[in-house]
């Protein structure tokens, strides 16, 4: 009986997937890009006669490796990413057949420093961060293990408040983020790269990666979920700074109370305008080999370019999308599959 | 009796049944203790369960109801239907942002005739308390009745995620201040239209029949396609593990010969019941999706994987159940010239059947709330679009009840929250039926020797 009902299973398993074309786009990767992507989707389905995208989060490595596993139906067609792809995705995608690949940057995103409402405002600048988390500060010309307690042994400006950050994991592209553009910023104007680059005999790049080298005596947290994981650990914390995205934080504006970073408080349009200093492009990648072959490809990836989406009045800027001032750039180039040149 | 009596007016007895001696005390106390313990343990884990029962009910019972708001919408040809030929492929190139406006212009109409509004506050403003889902249920409107072009027609739409969370206490007028998605003004304008009766929440079927929705439209968001996906995966799940797992117990049970070939199978089995759950997702992975070929996302991979791990709890249930019945019924029917075969299918498994049946109704609950193996196996994604029948539908994208909790906790619009824990209410609902049945049918079948 056993046997026999399994063989029928596997049978029908076999033929279902021989008829089964593939009708749906899939996509997966970065979970900063995923809710772009689902609003996306979502209107994509509403407007046009394809089904609606399945997307999938999981991070943008883990979206780029997938992107990258081969070409065909059972591969994924988008990969989303929250970081530029790098030259060894590029090879592993080689080595699998998956050529060519699309390069298309739709916005940018804003990472924002924010605390309990009720607690008081910051007024940051990197070089604040990294002397109140780094594991080495410069102190009299110095490199010491890092003494600050209070954000006001870091700055006299700032609030007395103990030193708690929730900072996002390293499996996050908003950690490399905010490695690059606040801790070795800071690294930087406090002069503790100098005194690094010293330490490792004149070695820049490893004088940079010392920079990242945070403390590790619990007042830098490591967050690996998302950004809802960081808002229920402020409710807990209320002493604390967590890390965010700017549109999470956008749509929790009455809960949350956002510092500035070098004066410049982070919209939408400071972003835009590259006033406010933490800031990255969002991309999706598109497997070429798909287009024409899984049906609404091309559609969808017009679709979520154009202006009606991904412009300053479309509902990604709504929901805390950076639009791209170089859209239509953007948009020609979907248009005409152009694939990524070599990576420079 | 006289010389228990005479016993006693002799002095005083070496022990008493109404004395207590040390000895008993201690023993007697030391129970008391025991007895103490035990509430106190029961005590404890009952309030862990109410504190976290009446958590998420007190989160999640408001996500079965919704604020709606009911419209008159003139479906104005001009922007419809420019040409005014009702050709449906020229109707259907108008997208949903182009039924925007017609919502807007009704929101004039509606303050006009209810004499309501708040001053200084546009019809663009107020068309932002209607929820994004809304031009999208017009457009369909239209396109499946292309005639009533040019009607005006009520329509009952969702109102907006924070729009309805001011009537759920999520949103206040002082936290509106604040929240840049909602102002005050609005809120006032929702108070003077439930007022004039066009504003109004009720019970909400659209959160168990909708399918997902994305963070701009939280309002819209239902557990229709995790439903469905759940009950195709335990469809999968029961027809596979059902009888693979009653036919390898009862050929193990009653037919296998006792040797150490049965005794490794017997040990492995009692050991793949205790091996995690993720591990059968990494092993899905490996085999159903990347050797076999099978699509992600698809209710047959979960149901799969999920069949792998019901079935040692079937078969270890099976077991028990056809243990349980005693060798005298076997030995009858081979008295009376049955055969072996004959004897288990005509008389013990009939008289198994209630422990068998018990036993797949609760590995079903457990692989219904199973979640780690799903995350794998791309069962997380965002699938808005129903799956078609079966046996097609087991191949199409959906997603399952327990991902669907983990997917809305991870959202940044607040009013998600409210979703996830109704999303677990529903899901412990199912879990309890199913646990009911399993009770009923075994208080009502089985039968004890």
């Amino acid at each position: 009986m056993s046997v026999k009902l399994t063989a029928s299973a596997l049978a029908i398993v076999a033929a279902a997937t021989a008829a089964d074309a593939r009708d749906q786009l899939q996509i997966a990767g970065s979970s900063t890009v995923l809710p772009y992507a689902t609003i996306v989707a979502e209107a994509f389905g509403e407007n046009f006669d394809f089904p609606t995208p399945v997307v999938e989060g999981g991070g943008s490595g883990a979206g780029r490796k997938k992107m990258c596993e081969g070409v065909g139906e059972n591969t994924i067609d988008i990969a989303n990413s929250s970081s530029r792809i790098k030259p060894s995705d590029i090879e592993l995608c080689a080595s699998n057949g998956v050529s060519e690949i699309m390069e298309v940057r739709f916005g940018y995103d804003g990472i924002v420093f924010a605390s309990d409402i009720n607690g008081p405002s910051f007024a940051f600048t990197p070089a604040d961060w990294f002397t109140a988390i780094a594991k080495e500060v410069v102190v009299d010309g110095k490199l010491v293990a890092n003494p600050n307690a209070k954000w006001s042994d870091v700055n006299a400006d700032l609030a007395g408040n103990d030193i708690l950050a929730f900072i996002p994991g390293t499996k996050h592209g908003t950690r490399e983020v905010f490695d690059k553009k606040v801790l070795e910023a800071g690294c930087k104007a406090t002069g503790a790269l100098d005194l690094l680059i010293e330490a490792n005999g004149g070695d820049k790049k490893a004088g940079k990666k010392a920079c990242h080298a945070l403390r590790t005596d619990g007042v830098s947290v490591d967050i690996d979920g998302d950004y809802t994981e960081t808002l229920a650990r402020l409710d807990a914390n209320p002493q604390a700074i967590g890390v965010f995205g700017l549109s999470f934080y956008q749509n929790n504006t009455d809960k949350l109370i956002v510092a500035t970073m070098d004066n410049v408080t982070p919209s939408t349009e400071t972003v835009a305008s590259g006033e406010y200093p933490v800031s990255r492009p969002l991309f999706f990648y598109v497997k070429k080999a798909h287009l024409g072959v899984i049906p609404g490809l091309q559609e969808y990836i017009d679709f979520f370019v154009s202006d009606d989406m991904a412009g300053p009045d479309g509902p990604l800027a709504e929901y805390g999308l950076v639009s791209d001032p170089e859209l239509m750039k953007t948009q020609e180039m979907v248009a005409n599959g152009t694939p990524m040149g070599p990576m420079n | 009796m006289t010389d228990a009596t005479s016993g006693s007016a002799m002095g005083k007895p070496k022990s008493s049944l109404l004395v207590q001696d040390d000895r008993t005390k201690r023993r007697n106390a030391a129970e008391a203790r025991f007895r103490g313990y035990g509430v106190v343990a029961i005590t404890i884990a009952m309030l862990a369960l109410v504190g976290l029962l009446s958590s998420i009910l007190y989160n999640g019972s408001s996500a079965f109801r919704q604020t709606f708001i009911t419209l008159d919408v003139y479906l104005d040809p001009a922007k419809l239907d420019k040409d005014g030929s009702g050709d449906l492929a020229k109707i259907a190139k108008v997208t949903t942002f182009g039924y925007a406006p017609l919502i807007k212009k009704s929101f004039e109409v509606e303050f006009e005739k209810q004499g309501i509004g708040v001053e200084g506050m546009k019809p663009k403003d107020a068309a932002k308390m209607i929820s994004k889902e809304g031009p999208a249920e017009l457009r369909r409107f239209v396109l499946a009745n292309p005639d009533q072009i040019g009607e005006t027609l009520s329509f009952e739409f969702l109102a907006s995620g924070r729009i309805d969370g001011y009537y759920k206490g999520r949103v206040t007028m002082e936290s509106a201040e604040i929240d840049k998605n909602v102002s005050p003004e609005q809120l006032q304008l929702a108070d003077q239209m439930k007022d004039a009766g066009v504003l109004e929440t009720k019970w909400n079927w659209g959160f168990l029949t909708r399918a997902d929705a994305s963070e701009n439209r939280p309002e819209a968001a239902g557990l229709g396609v995790a439903i469905l996906g759940s009950f195709y995966m335990m469809m999968v799940v029961l027809c596979l593990s059902l009888p693979i797992g009653v036919a390898a117990s009862i050929y193990l049970e009653e037919f296998a010969p006792k040797n150490w070939i049965t005794d490794v199978i017997e040990v492995n089995i009692s050991n793949l019941a205790a091996v995690p759950s993720i591990v059968f997702g990494i092993l899905g992975l490996a085999i159903f999706i990347n050797f076999a070929g099978l699509p992600q996302s698809a209710p047959i991979v979960g149901g799969l994987v999920l069949t792998l791990m019901t079935l040692p709890t079937i078969i270890i249930a099976t077991r028990a159940s056809l243990k349980a019945v005693p060798p005298s019924i076997r030995d009858a029917a081979l008295g009376v010239g049955a055969s072996k075969m004959q004897s288990v299918f005509h008389h013990v498994l009939p008289l198994a059947a209630p422990g068998i049946l018990t036993g797949t109704i609760i590995g079903l609950a457990q692989a219904l709330g199973e979640t780690a193996p799903l995350l794998l196996i791309g069962m997380v994604a965002f699938v808005r679009e129903f799956p078609s029948a079966p046996p097609e539908g087991f191949f199409d994208p959906a997603a399952a009840l327990p991902v669907q909790v983990y997917n809305w906790t991870q959202r940044a619009d607040p009013a998600f929250v409210e979703r996830a824990s109704g999303a677990i209410i529903v899901l412990l609902v199912f879990l309890l039926f199913m646990n009911a049945v399993a009770i009923i049918l075994r208080r009502r079948f089985e039968r004890r020797w």
